[in-house]
């Protein structure tokens, strides 16, 4: 009952068409998406000053990595002084060992989880199932994914690409399996599924010792950990059981209490277009008499560090997964999340996975491809993380890797050729010569006009068929600007074209 | 190396082009709302939670009528009488889940979100007292509103546990449709208790 996982996925380009083909996913998305970004725009634009706003965000997630090492001491003294205890993990496997074994220690086999994207990251229910042990996901999509052996499709909403009937289903189906089954007359309103879930997983709640939680910020001065959430759920897990282990990546960490205002303002405007989401807990190590009493952090490195000293990459680290990017971005809102084969979709996803991860596989150098650079991403994100920016980068990053390659690339070659061309003038003219030949050869056989009656090329042959696959390659002109100047002396003798 | 001595040399290796000092722009102030109290009804039913004003001297009667027949529970030092409710001195949570109604008091209201945040002192006491029953009456004295965030901030307490409230137990999760009621409380009813 570990759901899914992206282990094996094809890379990007092929992910894509498969599921550009299903039209009930990309009428899910269209609606959601749509939806959500009427609601962002909403509360967005009521702040007058969102950009200084925004601008206040990224400073505070900017200053506190750029003194990462101190703020993390910082935070363990403070967490450790507040009662809990503080544990380091170098990758997901070190992450997962951890929690298994405090879970070991404790005698249970099961869990209660929060929604969280690191233990997603580091696959942590696949690693405690491997230990016996169950881990229930609480929140309602990540319940979803769980139940339908599915895989998450976005960072906030992560069942985005199901509509109510497929949810419907999903519980009528599979929740009697692992607990209280769903009502028979279940039908698929939405306030009819929520109270589905609330009843088959109240009894989880009211018996779980153990808890496994995430954490929005991290304060390191304060040893405080924030979650941000919607459904109570949250608030269950934080509070009920008396064991509670928060998975925490290295850059969650903000320096002081009072960073936690432009933070708090930016994310739910930006995430589930809200004033304010309906919950937010905060705790300090453990509180004599109320919530957990035995509190344990976990603190994620699993590529932070390597994402670090990319100067240009660094920047993803400011992200605090609102999922502002993936619901505008024209991409994500046609191929879905699968695509992108990682718990991180969407444009964030494309520059994050390649920076945690390096792009030595092809799967993960194929993302910083899966956009069109259009830069609303950017626009929207409210840390400024500059998107755009870092995917071209990362796409440089994916020739270098191929330089030392035996086999060239085609693009490679195909580059070599054009510098070869352009830096001399006579094979310059000499290239400019066969285009026009080519153009001119398009025009009298070529079947494929363009909007204004040029012709064009359709999909080409060989090596060109990637780039003509989706895009019509206008015919070159017959004359080049060089060989126009040489003929007519710069114009003045000009009687039309030859 | 230790797991720590690991993480912490990559951080600093990873950095070693960088200045630690950035300047971090001083975050902006909403304008003046005028009638914060009136801002902070208004922003509160907009996440269709029910908001009654009352002054002190009706304040146990209408908390009397909100809970009619339900059964309740109240923190340690709630500072008002109602007559059957039970005093929380530890409760199990399948105590709790028996319980139809919590009563507390808040730390802070904040207008511009329509949020109240509870500290979990003994007149609200331990968080899973206001989380595990279905309806939550939050009593909120006027004087307890402040403009935004940032001056919630500055009066609450890291140290002390913190629980945020904007309406009641909500989720998107179904065609990102909002639908009040899942885990929390499906009901908040907050008493605004002011001149």
């Amino acid at each position: 009952m570990s759901g899914g996982t992206f282990v094996g996925m094809p890379a990007f380009p092929t992910a894509a068409r498969e599921a550009l083909g299903d039209t009930q996913l990309r009428s899910n998305l269209a609606h959601a998406t749509r939806t959500i970004r009427d609601k962002r725009a909403a509360v967005v634009a009521e702040v007058e000053d969102w950009e200084d706003l925004r601008l206040a965000g990224a400073g505070v997630k900017e200053a506190a990595l750029r003194d990462l090492a101190t703020h993390l001491e910082t935070l363990e003294a403070s967490l450790v002084r507040a009662g809990a205890t503080v544990h380091w993990a170098r990758d997901a496997e070190e992450a997962c060992a951890i929690v298994a074994r405090l879970a070991h220690a404790h005698g249970v086999d099961e869990v209660v989880k929060v929604k969280s994207m690191a233990t997603m990251e580091i696959g942590l229910n696949e690693a405690l199932e491997a230990e016996g042990i169950a881990a229930w996901e609480t929140d309602l999509a990540e319940m979803i994914v769980q139940l339908g052996d599915d895989l998450p499709s976005h960072i906030l909403v992560p069942a985005i690409h199901r509509n109510r009937a497929e949810i419907r289903e999903i519980f009528m189906r599979r929740m009697g399996d692992v607990g209280r089954p769903a009502p028979d007359d279940l039908t698929d309103e939405p306030v009819v599924l929520a109270a589905a879930a609330r009843a088959h997983l109240r009894e989880k709640f009211l018996r779980a010792k153990v808890a496994v939680s995430g954490a929005n910020f991290a304060v390191a001065d304060t040893g405080t950990l924030v979650v941000v959430e919607s459904e109570g759920n949250g608030r269950m897990c934080l509070t009920l059981p008396d064991v509670l282990i928060s998975v925490v990546g290295i850059e969650k960490v903000v320096a002081t209490w009072s960073d936690l205002d432009p933070m708090l303002r930016l994310l739910p405007r930006s995430s589930t277009g809200e004033r304010m989401n309906p919950y937010t807990s905060t705790w300090s190590g453990v509180t004599p008499g109320d919530g957990p009493q035995e509190v344990h952090v976990v603190l994620l490195d699993n590529g932070r560090t390597r994402a670090l000293a990319d100067d240009v990459g660094r920047q993803a680290l400011r992200c605090i997964r609102c999922s502002a990017c993936l619901n505008v971005c024209p991409v994500y809102e046609r191929t879905g999340g699968h695509a992108y084969g990682s718990v991180y979709p969407g444009p964030i996803g494309a520059i994050l996975n390649p920076l945690l991860r390096g792009v030595s596989d092809e799967q993960t150098a194929s993302l910083p491809y899966a956009s069109s650079l259009c830069g609303a991403c950017f626009e929207v994100c409210p840390v400024r993380i500059d998107i755009p920016s870092v995917l071209v980068d990362q796409r440089a990053a994916v020739v270098d890797s191929h330089r030392g390659d035996r086999v060239p690339k085609a693009e490679a070659v195909a580059m070599k050729a054009a510098a070869w061309a352009f830096s001399d003038s006579r094979r310059l003219a000499w290239a400019e010569k066969a285009s026009g030949l080519g153009g001119r050869v398009l025009r009298r056989f070529g079947r494929t006009t363009l909007p204004g009656g040029r012709a064009a090329a359709g999909r080409l042959p060989g090596p060109g068929a990637g780039w003509t696959g989706a895009r019509d390659l206008p015919a070159p002109p017959e004359e080049s600007f060089r060989a126009w100047w040489d003929r007519t002396d710069g114009g003045q003798n000009d009687r039309g074209t030859r | 190396m230790s797991a720590r001595d690991d993480i912490l040399a990559a951080v600093r290796a990873a950095l070693t082009d960088v200045s630690p000092a950035v300047a971090v722009p001083e975050a902006p102030r909403a304008p003046d709302r005028g009638d914060l109290v009136a801002l902070f009804v208004e922003r509160v039913e907009d996440y269709r939670a029910v908001v009654t004003r009352c002054n002190e001297a009706d304040l146990a009667g209408v908390v009397a009528g909100v809970l009619g027949e339900r059964s309740s529970v109240v923190p340690p030092a709630l500072g008002l009488e109602i007559a059957g409710s039970v005093v929380d001195d530890g409760l199990s949570a399948a105590e709790l889940d028996a319980i139809d109604a919590v009563v507390t008091r808040a730390r802070v209201g904040i207008a511009e979100t329509g949020t109240i945040v509870l500290d979990h002192q003994p007149d609200q006491g331990r968080r899973a007292i206001s989380l595990v029953p279905d309806l939550h009456v939050c009593i909120v004295d006027a004087t307890q509103v402040v403009a935004d965030v940032p001056d919630a901030i500055a009066l609450l307490d890291p140290a002390r546990p913190l629980t945020w409230i904007s309406g009641p137990s909500a989720t998107s999760d179904i065609e990102l449709d909002r639908v009040e009621g899942v885990h929390g409380p499906r009901t908040l009813h907050v008493v605004l208790v002011g001149p």
